[in-house]
């Protein structure tokens, strides 16, 4: 039997679809193995009871503290730790986020077990995972097997399906009080600045159009831009803008854009590259996206490798011509 | 004050890697390594904060094979004052935790004000040896730096999150990890590198032995992608052609 603790992530009233990825997969194990769904709140705490029941939760555990109200490593840390040992659980799992890889290794810490961090596969078979993590920026994939307990397991966003809800299921919910000392709260948050409304991360997008090189300086982005404006009034998913590291050197876009080795790792439902010559260092933040559109002039362009589909055409006539044909298909201005 | 720096050898990033048939590794002749690219940014950064402060001690720390003493040498290139090798065979085996308790005796004999590390090494992209670290000797840490400014026993940095920009006020001592954007890293100079050629490096043996509760069942290249179309009419009709297979075929749009 393996009780899982599930860290939920919320952003603006909401949780982040992340973490219900996180939950439904820890359903999943629950199921077959017999345990229980612990799904833990830290911070802002209200109105999220039924979105979790229905992911998959059998309870829902509260840390309502003002002072948690912004995500502090240390003190979350110790919500965690105290969630689990309550919950006798084995098993803490949650997204490879921004947030979730600054916290697993510290409550990993805390256990002093290893961990394992932005999985791609995870299975669990006779009280062991095998799990599956790609390596060396994406080139390898590397299968392991986790024997520490508890197995503390970060998976990497978009990759684990979060399923559909089930209406009929409930949770119970319980306050959790966590000791907190001043000591905890040493580090401290002066300024949250989220994204701009409207301004979608690459790691959250549905889709993604990206620029290289290729899109020769910031009025290049320009039109990129007006291609998301139509694929979001075409109410098609989110989509956001992506850049290959030249671009981002170049100046013409900011460094939240990039994509790859030393940029973002994403996986949309569809990346779009244009201009970009598909470096091993680009393919490692994207080749795990599902569909692969290639927009290049040099049909040698690596990308065209791991393209779904392959557009051997300037750039500048394509994304004109692409954004006129969404406008007449979904009736868009 | 005192600053470490923690780096790791790493497969240079721009090399296609082979798996061995059994699967056991990576074939590893003729691979040529680097520092991990965002340990450069922490190496930059301590050069940075020596060059303002004047009165401190910087110290490379790094636990690896014979041949990571050149990637310590690199990183005394660039300036920093001496190298720590913790010497293991095989290190890229290991798991975060293991190589946190292999850091741990050395960092709690050196002392430091602040620890400055990479977000995470690009081989086994686990961003996780910092956070045990600060665990183990009980203190804050603030990871994806990409602005750091000293004011006296408080670093003010900035982190760059997928959601958005931080602002963290995290008293020394510290471990701050870093993101591409904080610094540009130099590269050594002829000078640097003759000055290098006589800054210590102590190589210690570890007294860790390596956890097992993570063991490899096999390394293999990544699953193979059916070959994908190259839409092969003329322009305008590609254009159309594209948007119809992505309706039609991939069901994306
Ligand atoms: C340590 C390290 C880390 C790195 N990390 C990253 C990373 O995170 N992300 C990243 O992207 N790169 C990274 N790189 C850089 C990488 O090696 C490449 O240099 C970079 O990805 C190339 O960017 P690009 O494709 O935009 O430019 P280029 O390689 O110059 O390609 C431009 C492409 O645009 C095409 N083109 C030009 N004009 C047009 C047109 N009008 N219409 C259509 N096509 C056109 C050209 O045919 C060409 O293929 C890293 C490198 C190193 C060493
Ligand atoms: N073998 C190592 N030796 C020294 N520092 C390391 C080692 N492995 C990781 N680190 C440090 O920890 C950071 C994060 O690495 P990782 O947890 O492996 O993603 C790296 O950027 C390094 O600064």
């Amino acid at each position: 039997m393996a009780n899982i603790l599930v860290f939920i992530e919320t952003k603006k009233d909401e949780i982040r679809e992340f973490s219900l990825e996180a939950l439904n997969t820890a359903r999943k194990i629950a199921d077959a193995s017999g345990g229980k769904v612990y799904a833990l709140l830290v911070g802002k705490t209200d109105g999220f009871d039924d979105t979790l029941a229905h992911y998959g939760a059998d309870v829902v555990y509260k840390v309502t503290d003002e002072r948690l109200s912004n995500y502090l490593t240390v003190p979350y840390a110790k919500a965690v730790k105290a969630a689990m040992d309550k919950a006798g659980a084995s098993v803490f799992l949650l997204s490879a986020t921004s947030l979730g890889k600054d916290l697993a290794p510290r409550v990993a810490a805390k256990f002093g077990v290893p961990m394992v961090s932005d999985l791609t596969g995870l299975e669990y078979k006779d009280g062991k995972f095998e799990i599956v993590k790609p390596l060396y920026a994406g080139k390898v994939y590397g299968t392991f097997e986790l024997s520490a307990e508890p197995a503390i397991i970060s998976l990497r966003p978009k990759i684990f399906e979060k399923g559909e809800p089930d209406t009929s299921r409930s949770a119970s919910s319980e306050e959790l009080t966590v000791d907190l000392t001043d000591d905890d709260f040493r580090a401290k948050v002066v300024e949250v600045k989220e994204k701009e409304t409207g301004e979608i991360d690459v790691t959250e997008a549905d889709i993604i159009v990206s620029g290289g090189r290729g899109v020769k300086g910031p009025e290049g982005f320009e039109l990129l831009r007006q291609l998301i404006d139509v694929l979001n009034k075409a109410g098609v998913g989110k989509v956001a803008l992506g850049a290959s590291r030249v671009a981002v050197d170049s100046g013409w876009i900011d460094h939240s854009h990039q994509v790859g080795q030393t940029g973002k790792v994403v996986a949309p439902k569809l990346y779009m590259a244009f201009g970009i010559s598909g470096a091993i260092q680009h393919l490692a933040g994207m080749r795990t996206s599902k569909v692969i559109v290639a927009v290049n002039k040099d049909p040698e362009a690596p990308i065209f490798k791991v393209a779904d589909y392959g557009l051997v055409e300037d750039l500048f006539k394509v994304v004109p011509e692409m954004i006129k044909e969404l406008k007449e298909i979904y009736k868009v201005e | 004050m005192k600053i470490l720096v923690l780096l790791k050898k790493v497969p240079d990033t721009g090399l296609t890697l082979q798996v061995k048939p059994d699967g056991s590794d990576i074939v590893r002749d003729n691979i040529t390594y680097v520092i991990n690219p965002y340990d450069e940014f922490a190496i930059e950064e301590a050069l940075k904060i020596k060059e303002k402060l004047g009165d401190v001690e910087t110290v490379a720390i790094s636990v690896g094979d014979e041949g990571a003493k050149e990637q310590i040498r690199t990183a005394l290139a660039m300036g920093l004052d001496r190298g720590i090798l913790v010497k293991v065979d095989g290190f890229w085996d290991l798991d975060g935790y293991t190589t946190a308790m292999m850091l741990k005796d050395v960092i709690e004999k050196e002392g430091f004000d602040l620890i400055l590390t990479g977000k995470m090494a690009v081989d086994d992209y686990n961003s996780q040896v910092p956070a045990y670290i600060a665990e183990f000797f009980n203190i804050p840490q603030a990871t994806y730096i990409v602005k750091l400014e000293l004011d006296g026993n408080t670093a003010k940095v900035e982190r760059e999150l997928e959601t958005g920009m931080e602002e963290w006020e995290v008293p020394l001592p510290a471990i701050l990890t870093c993101e591409k954007g904080l610094n540009e890293p130099r590269y050594p100079s002829l000078r640097g590198i003759m000055q290098a050629k006589k800054k210590p490096i102590d190589v210690v043996e570890p007294s860790f032995t390596p956890s097992e509760a993570i063991k490899k069942v096999k390394l293999a290249p990544p699953p193979e992608k059916a070959p994908g179309k190259i839409i092969d009419k003329e322009f305008p009709e590609n254009v159309k052609e594209l948007i119809r297979l992505l309706r039609e075929e991939a069901k994306v749009l």
